[in-house]
């Protein structure tokens, strides 16, 4: 089983969020990433068990500059074989899937699994348009996934339930809590990781289909009021005025 | 009463782990990518596996073996050594770094990966015989045996040279007798490095076996610091121990010495773990605190702890930085090692003193890390040679006389 899989760099999340250049980008000054949890803990782990119980290889790929680097070597420390940056700075999840579907057509790969989400836009778009790319189906929001042969039993998280599927290769799989668990990568790991391939690839010139016209921050959290229990008229009159609840 | 509040209940603060690292100048830049991914690997071990038990285990004065095989697991135990021999083929760096996370947790368990590594290890590794090497070393890499190192005896503690635990010849064996004192793990050891005298008077590196007839380790209870590390004796009465188990390759006060230089390297980055923990909390329990209407972080004599904190902990990095660099050159000396040891000891246990009053009430007790670190500190400070000790070998070094006897 050969098996794809798409990891991204996202910002550590206590990491304060701010915009610069008329807020239409991430000011990333100072700010600490690491790999997008889902893409880690999940997506990577159940690649590196299915390569263990049936053999194969498991290679990254990440679109992006040479910082996103620390990202993938880790994913090469907790076990995978090889990996495959594209040097560009996408400017949209189209560019991204594509420069990622260009890839995954000139290897022969029998899986490609991305996060459910990377968790810093919550966009859950990559996936679903490799998918598309390749024509091939695709599974969202995996909980759970068994591998017989080329045929998989997957579990979906849906809304208010789960759903089970079954599926041959080749398929696209974005993957949720659940299906994997998280590995640590060890001393041994990271020292192996330094030896092996990262190669580097131009973008295939793939042009992104949309731009971002600014970001603006959520409204902060009202501070906590504590009132007296004694005086509920307060109470009421600020669950009325104020919380707009009653 | 209408009040904003940010006051923490007793409760919710505590377990979380909160902690993240602070590098003021920046010196992560001086750092490789696999010191980083070394860092961050056992950083999140430790808030997974440590942070959440440590507390209770410290408070029971019970140590956690069962994380051991963890430390294992990860990569702990002789990151330095060569990876055929069970260690990690990483360089000195790295170990100081992953010694810095682990006593981020605590001082106890950064302790089972320093004697594991520095003090049992590495002697086998670098005085051994091929044949001890291939006996020992995979399985203490893999925590299967755990080790002990014994060179402090009852009347003997600053003054190694001076121990009595004897060897004498018997054949193709050799008669062990003595007793060593406050040997960190010794109670649970699979093996011990011991240092004993043979018939010249010259010390000689002994591996002792669990199970040999004669030989105990009983533990010492009591402790106020290190609670979370177990510590015992070790007692020979005519112990026969084949020759084959003699450390061939060393004679002399250079062996255990050399293993010392080696711990002491790594205890001078673990230390910065502890003060760093201490900071990051007394830095964030300042903001939330209020006192007087404003968070205590506003008031200038807890800027004058926190800044002053931040300082010394950036100096004690710069200093195992370039300790660092030395040592993978091959060039760090002893008394080099001694300077950074002695000084970031003290750092650290300064600033554990600082940020315990940070936390007011709240500072003595196990809700926070602040009074453990404290307390294991008072431990550091005096093993692996005590912060007077040294002074003396920074004085000697400067000065080329000896003021120790
Ligand atoms: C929890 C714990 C774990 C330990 N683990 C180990 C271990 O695994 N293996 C091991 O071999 N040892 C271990 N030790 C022992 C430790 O290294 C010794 O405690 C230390 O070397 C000091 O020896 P001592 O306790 O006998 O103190 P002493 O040597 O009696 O010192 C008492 C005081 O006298 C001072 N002093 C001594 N000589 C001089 C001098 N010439 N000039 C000025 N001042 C002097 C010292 O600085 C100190 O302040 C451990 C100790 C502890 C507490």
């Amino acid at each position: 089983m050969n098996v794809l899989v798409c990891v991204t760099k996202t910002p550590d999340t206590t990491a304060k969020i701010g915009f610069v250049e008329q807020n239409t980008r991430f000011d990333q000054n100072g700010v600490q990433f690491i790999m997008n949890p889902y893409d880690e803990w999940y997506a990577l782990v159940r690649a590196l068990e299915l390569k263990e119980a049936q053999g194969g290889k498991v290679t990254l790929i990440s679109v992006g500059l040479a910082d996103c680097d620390q990202v993938i070597r880790k994913g090469l420390a907790i076990g995978a074989d090889e990996a495959v940056r594209i040097d560009m700075d996408p400017a949209d999840s189209f560019q991204v899937a594509s420069e990622i579907a260009a890839y995954a057509r000139s290897g022969e790969f029998d899986l490609i699994m991305t996060g459910k989400e990377s968790i810093e836009s919550n966009g859950s778009e990559v996936g679903a348009m490799i998918a598309e790319l390749m024509d091939w189906p695709f599974l969202s929001y995996a909980s759970k996934m068994e591998m017989v042969g080329s045929t998989a039993t997957v579990d979906l998280e849906i809304e208010g339930g789960e759903e089970t599927v079954q599926v041959n290769t080749p398929f696209v799989i974005s993957a949720a809590k659940g299906l994997a668990e998280q590995r640590i990568p060890n001393m041994r790991g990271i020292m192996m990781a330094k030896t092996k391939p990262l190669q580097v690839l131009p973008g295939s010139g793939a042009a992104a289909r949309s731009s971002i016209v600014g970001y603006s921050l959520p409204k902060e959290k009202a501070s906590v009021h504590l009132v007296d229990p004694e005086r509920m008229d307060e109470l009421v009159r600020l669950l009325k005025e104020e919380a707009k609840v009653l | 009463m209408d009040t904003t509040s940010t006051t923490q209940s007793r409760k919710s603060s505590a377990r979380e782990d909160r902690y993240q690292g602070h590098d003021y100048y920046q010196l992560d830049e001086l750092l490789q990518e696999d010191h980083l991914l070394a860092r961050d690997a056992v950083r999140t071990w430790v808030k997974q596996e440590v942070s959440p038990i440590i507390e209770d285990y410290a408070n029971r004065a019970e140590c956690p073996y069962h994380l051991f095989k963890g430390l294992a697991e990860i990569g702990a135990f002789g990151p330095s050594l060569p990876a055929e021999y069970g260690g990690g083929g990483m360089d000195e760096i790295a170990y100081g770094v992953i010694m810095q996370e682990l006593e981020r947790g605590d001082s106890g368990i950064r302790s089972m990966a320093s004697v594991q590594g520095s003090l049992v290890m590495y002697p086998i590794y670098k005085f051994g015989s091929e044949e001890q090497r291939r006996k020992y070393l995979p399985k203490l890499g893999s925590g299967e045996f755990i080790g002990c190192f014994g060179l402090t005896e009852p009347d003997h503690g600053s003054n190694p040279a001076g121990m009595v635990t004897n060897i004498k010849d018997d054949g193709d064996h050799v008669i062990l007798n003595g007793a060593k004192m406050w040997i960190t793990n010794s109670p649970v050891a699979d093996v011990a490095v011991v240092w004993a005298k043979d018939e010249e008077g010259i010390v000689r590196g002994v591996i002792v076996e669990k199970g040999m007839p004669g030989f105990t380790a009983p533990e010492i209870h009591g402790k106020w610091s290190l609670r979370a590390s177990i510590t015992g004796e070790l007692v020979f009465e005519d112990v026969r121990v084949p020759k084959t188990n003699i450390l061939p390759n060393v004679k002399g006060m250079k062996g255990p010495l050399s293993c010392l230089s080696k711990a002491r390297y790594g205890i001078a980055w673990g230390v910065i773990g502890a003060a760093l923990d201490c900071y990051d909390s007394a830095l964030r329990y300042s903001l939330e605190r209020e006192q007087f209407g404003r968070p205590i972080a506003g008031f200038q004599l807890t800027q004058k702890k926190l800044a002053e904190m931040i300082t010394e902990i950036t100096k004690a990095q710069l200093l195992t930085w370039r300790l660092g660099t030395l040592a993978n050159a091959g060039k760090a000396t002893p008394a080099q090692i001694s300077m950074a040891k002695r000084n970031n000891v003290n750092m650290a246990l300064e600033i554990a003193r600082e940020a315990r009053q940070i936390h007011g009430g709240m500072g003595i007790t196990n809700e926070y890390p602040v009074m453990r670190h404290m307390m294991n500190l008072e431990t550091v400070l005096t093993y692996e040679g005590t912060h007077d000790i040294h002074l003396l070998i920074t004085g000697m070094d400067v000065t080329g006389i000896n003021a120790f006897s």
